[in-house]
């Protein structure tokens, strides 16, 4: 479990972080969402040791990060960078090397991500000569290849075409099958609401909202519900506690002061006939997001 | 919890990163079509620049000098002249108008002469011939040069044209290689792998291996050609000299290396390279042309050989021309390597300071503050 614990940052007189504290469990897809120049990219920095934090800490199950815990670390930073004039197998080999590996185990790390993520056929190009796409595939092999045994991902979908993001999400989903803690930051909403189990919301340097998908969704979501049957819906106005937002036949959105009274819905619509839809609305990513850092 | 077994990966030791970024500096200059050439021309140059001094050294002829009568046992005395036979006065005369030879020498018609002999020469008085043939004081020599002027001159600038190449080539590429990290951002991936002073260690030890093997296969490249040339007795002068320098530039070069890197690190774009590193590259000039100006100048020498700078060019020049006693290059050697060793460490301060500020030059006071 990667823990960071009321880590402060500033620039002079500028405070980028103030008090940022949050977890990333093992095994759980943390997304971390927030504006441009919200804190994003400094935290990952503090997280992998690139940055001191003017205040706090990042631990490791309660224990401080040593130098030496953060070769373990599987590290994608914002800006892309690999030597543009160095092959990308050889590359991948140096920077696995780095971390700690043997040789053998280094090129047999690299020839198997190289072969995961698409980019055998490239692996004795220089990294120059690949189009964009290819160059973000060998940067996330880059932070992939030394066994990672916690993931920290700066925009690791920026710049991927649609089957590109799917490689790289079902990769990323199988690190956390493993248990591996992968906090991934991202400006592309519909991607983080598909894989994030944990979300991190930060505004201006400090954390606005935090916690499991579902209990953010639970939170921010209003007592609304939508309701489709084979019959028409008109009956629901005059159910008590119930105000109609939106009718159009068979088909209403509704609110409830109490789970009573969308309960009595409910059954007055299975008494009635088919009911083939009655669920509670859940709010999107996008609408909570707006609504925490208003 | 983690439910499967990971490979357990032994995080590498300093050294054991020092010595993977080193490889891969070298491995990086080893791919460089451009690298590749001009060390061949460094080689080239200073290869064919032994050969050609051997050729000119082997062309210079003797003086063509016509003898009449009795005046050949004295020219011969002499030994220093090609003697050309001639029967008469008049022949001889005419050898020197067809310039054949350069003067000649016959018996002299004026009974007073001193020596018997009159030399016969075309437009100018032939001093060469009248200084073989003059009756000459008792000459004392308090002080005698332990090397002629000129070779003194050919050598110094020898020693300080080849560090100005190799510390200019290699500072300006590890200068580059720093900003290419920077610019692409993998210093980032790299500063969360390992440390800084890793980093720097492993490229200033790299680039200046790749110096030092350039060095020495420059003075081994032109020892073997003095050698087989048949310039022997010059390359038992030069010898320990060259010898000298080798040792002095692999101490000197990493100084200068850890300013290349740490001046470098302040700018975020390869472009603004030159201007960044500029300072570093007149620190490298200074003993060039100080040595250019000053090879004749005991005090000045003395003074260049313990500034760390000018030490690896101002030393061996020194030790060739005998002015250096025993103990001195070993005294030099320590304060280069001392200051050196300051260097490494405001170097790596810069370094780290600086390497991960992008954007604007970071200025000196900044990159300085802890």
């Amino acid at each position: 479990m990667l823990d960071i614990r009321g880590v402060t940052k500033s620039y002079g007189t500028r405070q980028v972080l103030t008090d940022v504290s949050f977890t990333v469990g093992d095994g759980r897809m943390t997304g971390f969402v927030g504006a441009n120049g919200a804190g994003k990219t400094t935290t990952m920095r503090i997280i992998l040791g690139v940055l001191t934090p003017n205040f706090g800490n990042v631990r490791i199950d309660g224990v401080p990060v040593t130098a030496s815990d953060r070769r373990r670390f599987g590290y994608m930073p914002e800006e892309r960078g690999l030597y543009p004039k160095m092959k990308v197998a050889k590359q991948l080999v140096y920077l696995a090397r780095l971390h700690g590996l043997s040789p053998a185990s280094a090129r047999h790390n690299a020839d198997d991500l190289l072969e995961r993520l698409g980019l055998t056929a490239r692996a004795g190009d220089t990294v120059e000569s690949l189009s964009l796409g290819n160059q973000q595939r060998a940067q996330i092999a880059a932070a992939l290849v030394h066994d990672p045994e916690f993931l920290v991902l700066d925009e690791p979908f920026s710049g991927l075409d649609p089957i590109a993001v799917e490689v790289v999400m079902s990769v990323l989903a199988g690190y956390a099958a493993q248990g591996t803690p992968v906090l991934f930051s991202s400006h592309q909403l519909d991607i983080v609401e598909r894989l994030c189990d944990d979300l991190v919301i930060i505004a201006d340097g400090k954390i606005r909202a935090n916690g499991s998908r579902e209990a953010l969704q639970e939170q921010h979501s209003s007592p609304r519900f939508e309701i489709r049957t084979a019959g028409d819906t008109g009956w629901i106005r005059d159910v008590p506690g119930i105000t109609v937002i939106d009718f159009d036949g068979d088909f209403a959105v509704f609110e409830s002061e109490t789970d009573a009274a969308s309960q009595a819905v409910l059954h007055r619509a299975v008494a009635l006939g088919a009911v083939y839809t009655f669920s509670q609305q859940r709010p999107t990513l996008a609408a909570i997001f707006k609504e925490v850092i208003a | 919890m983690s439910t499967t077994i990971r490979p357990v990966h032994t995080a590498p030791t300093f050294a054991q990163s020092v010595w993977l970024v080193s490889n891969r500096e070298i491995g990086a200059r080893l791919r460089s079509k451009s690298f590749l050439i001009a060390t061949g021309i460094l080689l080239l140059i200073s290869m064919s620049s032994v050969v050609v001094g051997s050729i000119m050294s082997q062309n210079e002829s003797l003086t063509k000098v016509a003898v009449v009568g009795t005046a050949i046992s004295v020219v011969e005395q002499t030994q220093v002249f090609d003697i050309v036979e001639s029967g008469t006065v008049e022949g001889a005369e005419a050898l020197v108008r067809d310039g054949t030879v350069d003067a000649a020498v016959v018996p002299s018609t004026d009974a007073d002469s001193l020596l018997g002999l009159t030399v016969i020469a075309l437009d100018s008085p032939p001093s060469e011939v009248l200084g073989a043939l003059s009756v000459r004081p008792d000459l004392k020599i308090l002080n005698p040069a332990e090397q002629d002027g000129f070779l003194a001159y050919l050598v110094a600038i020898g020693f300080g044209i080849i560090f100005l190449m190799s510390a200019t080539t290699f500072g300006a590429t590890i200068a580059q290689s720093v900003v290419e990290e920077k610019q692409t951002r993998i210093v980032e991936i790299l500063l969360s792998t390992i440390s800084v002073r890793a980093l720097l260690a492993g490229k200033v030890l790299g680039n200046s291996l790749m110096a030092f093997a350039q060095i020495v296969s420059i003075s081994l490249l032109v020892s073997i050609g003095l050698a087989a040339t048949g310039q022997r007795v010059l390359l038992a002068d030069v010898g320990p000299a060259i010898v000298w320098f080798a040792v002095f530039f692999a101490s000197g070069f990493v100084l200068l290396a850890a300013l290349y890197a740490a001046t470098a690190s302040m700018v975020s774009r390869q472009e603004d390279v030159g201007s960044a590193t500029s300072p570093v590259l007149f620190l490298v000039m200074i003993p060039y042309f100080m040595v250019v100006f000053f090879n004749d100048n005991p005090l000045v020498l003395a003074i260049m050989s313990y500034v760390p700078f000018s030490a690896p060019v101002g030393m061996p020049v020194r030790i060739f021309l005998g002015q250096a006693e025993w103990w001195e290059p070993v005294l030099s050697l320590i304060v280069l390597a001392l200051s050196t060793m300051v260097m490494i460490v405001i170097g790596s301060r810069i370094y780290s300071n600086a390497l991960l500020r992008m954007g604007a030059r970071v200025s000196l006071r900044d990159a300085l503050h802890r």
